[in-house]
């Protein structure tokens, strides 16, 4: 009985730190949540999304800063997401076997936690080096150096959890292995297939330090793609550091832009996932 | 033709494809030990013996689905028709094209029932709508499914029954018009009434396509082939008539097996 009452004091314990452990992880989130919204709804207006980024002291928007975060994480995930997939599905579909394949996933795990501004030195040194100036292309490049692994990583897993009797019977009919592959594990694995991409949205979309160096900032609106373009997470940066309360007040609002699309998008990711599996 | 010539024809039956010396190695393991045997035309051929004997491995030969992993080969010959499917040269899809296979578990892809049929014969043809909805309907009717299907054919294969699914999985083979069907325990996740019906649907395959199925269930093998096949240790132990098989096995280890012995 003491054994018992013992084993019972021992997991009533261990609940409670779990408990604890959850709360005080959550409560921070909360804290960040509820200070970003507080702070940075008073900032909503018209205005946000329809002028430009301001000189200090005067009255302005972010239009600028979304547009060009929105062009750049396009193109890097339009750049990022074939080149991902692909390598993805030989390492899962054609070289399963094979050592390039161990030697590809590990080097793609080390990209997958290489720190982003490592990311954007490297970039600039191969593009905004010799072309002499900033550039936004530069910037989606560096976004797409991110997406890569995140699309590589999600690719493979993915097409590994398809059934291989899946794979034997298309065989088993005669199609060829394009085939197998493309008109029957994708479609088995494309709830998952879309999580991927979207999870690398969400990544690359908050992402500051490869910007820096490599799309810089502007002031106003650019659709060159040659020439530096603003981005929420740069305006952000440069905005929150300066001392002009006009500025900062435009920073919260950004910081509530981005997480609330980061978190739809994470939550539509979710969503995808959760509906394959009931589907099975 | 008289009567002699009749029962002359009955007592050798066309061959359709013969193994002679056959070997198959997993890697190091040698699991099919010199296997000579044929399958007839237009018959069953069921494979029986305990579990690791080699009757699956065997029907993996016979299209070579083994070619899919590495370190898996097979040695000896394998003639269809007269003809090594064995040999490197082989055209494997156009191989596969002429043997069917139907798996343990149901694989329907997932997509709708309609393609799931459309899928293999879209991979040999280029047909007019019409002509797929008619083929489409032909391989559901030749699978016993077309009634329980025919209003819900836009619907996700994945959504069927597991014995729907086998159904399904088997007129996907069927429309692409093989030769050889090849079934590896196809009702061992079915339900009775489920394997009742799959059974029926191989009797009536049988007369138009050659039939080998590997099974654990010796009553079913009495009950829907032609030819028996007791396999053990990766050996061919006895090939003969299922009557005969059965009720007068030539060998001890047959014997043992059939009646309960070991297994």
């Amino acid at each position: 009985m003491s054994l018992y009452a013992s084993r019972r004091g021992a997991n009533a314990m261990a609940t409670t730190l779990c408990w604890v452990a959850a709360v005080f992880g959550l409560s921070w989130l909360l804290l960040i949540l509820g200070s970003l919204v507080y702070e940075g709804v008073r900032g909503l207006s018209p205005a946000v999304f329809t002028e430009m980024t301001p000189p200090p002291g005067s009255k302005g928007g972010l239009l600028n800063a979304i547009a060009g975060s929105l062009v750049m994480t396009s193109i890097g995930v339009a750049i990022g997401t074939p080149l991902g997939m692909l390598a993805g599905t030989y390492m899962a579909e054609y070289g399963r076997y094979s050592k390039l394949t161990m030697i590809v996933r590990f080097i793609n795990d080390i990209l997958l936690s290489a720190p982003s501004i490592v990311i954007g030195l490297f970039v600039y040194e191969i593009l905004v080096h010799p072309m002499g100036h900033f550039s936004a292309i530069s910037g989606a490049v560096a976004l797409a150096l991110l997406v890569v692994p995140v699309v590589v990583r999600t690719t493979e897993d993915m097409l590994l959890l398809v059934p291989g009797s899946m794979r034997e019977a298309a065989s088993a009919l005669g199609a060829p292995r394009a085939h197998v592959v493309g008109k029957v594990a994708y479609r088995a694995a494309k709830a998952g297939l879309i999580t991927g991409v979207l999870l690398a949205v969400a990544r690359v979309s908050g992402e500051t330090a490869p910007l820096l160096f490599t799309a810089l900032n502007n002031q106003f609106w650019s659709s060159d793609l040659t020439a530096p373009m603003a981005s929420l997470p740069v305006v952000i940066f440069q905005f929150a550091l300066s001392p002009y309360k006009d500025w900062q007040q435009l920073a919260w609002t950004g910081a509530l832009l981005i997480t609330v699309a980061v978190l739809a998008l994470s939550i539509a990711a979710r969503a995808l996932s959760a509906g394959r599996r009931n589907s099975k | 033709m008289n009567a002699a010539a009749q029962i002359a024809q009955v007592k050798a039956p066309l061959t359709k494809v013969s193994m002679r010396n056959l070997d198959f190695f997993y890697g190091e393991t040698r699991s099919l030990k010199d296997v000579t045997m044929p399958l007839y035309a237009n018959k069953v051929t069921s494979f029986i013996g305990p579990s690791g004997c080699g009757k699956s491995t065997l029907l993996r030969v016979l299209n070579r689905m083994y070619d899919l992993y590495p370190g898996q080969r097979a040695e000896g010959e394998v003639l269809l028709d007269g003809e090594n499917i064995l040999d490197p040269a082989v055209d494997i899809n156009a191989l596969r094209s002429r043997i069917g296979m139907v798996f343990q578990k149901p694989t329907p892809f997932p997509m709708s029932i309609y393609e799931n049929i459309a899928f293999g014969i879209r991979l040999y043809e280029k047909l007019p709508r019409a002509d797929m909805d008619a083929r489409v309907e032909g391989a559901l009717r030749g699978a016993a499914l077309w009634d329980e299907v025919k209003d819900k054919l836009q619907t996700s294969g994945l959504g069927l029954s597991g014995g729907q699914q086998q159904r399904l999985c088997i007129a996907r083979s069927v429309a692409v018009q093989p030769e050889i069907i090849l079934f590896d325990e196809p009702c061992s996740a079915l339900d009775p009434i489920s394997t009742a019906k799959v059974e029926e649907l191989i009797d009536e395959l049988a007369s138009r396509y050659t039939i080998a199925i590997v099974t654990h269930n010796m009553q079913q093998a009495v009950r829907v082939s032609d030819y028996t096949a007791f396999m053990y240790l990766g050996e061919l132990v006895e090939f003969g008539e299922t009557d005969d098989v059965f009720n007068k096995p030539q060998a001890k280890r047959t014997l043992d097996y059939i009646t309960g012995r070991f297994g």
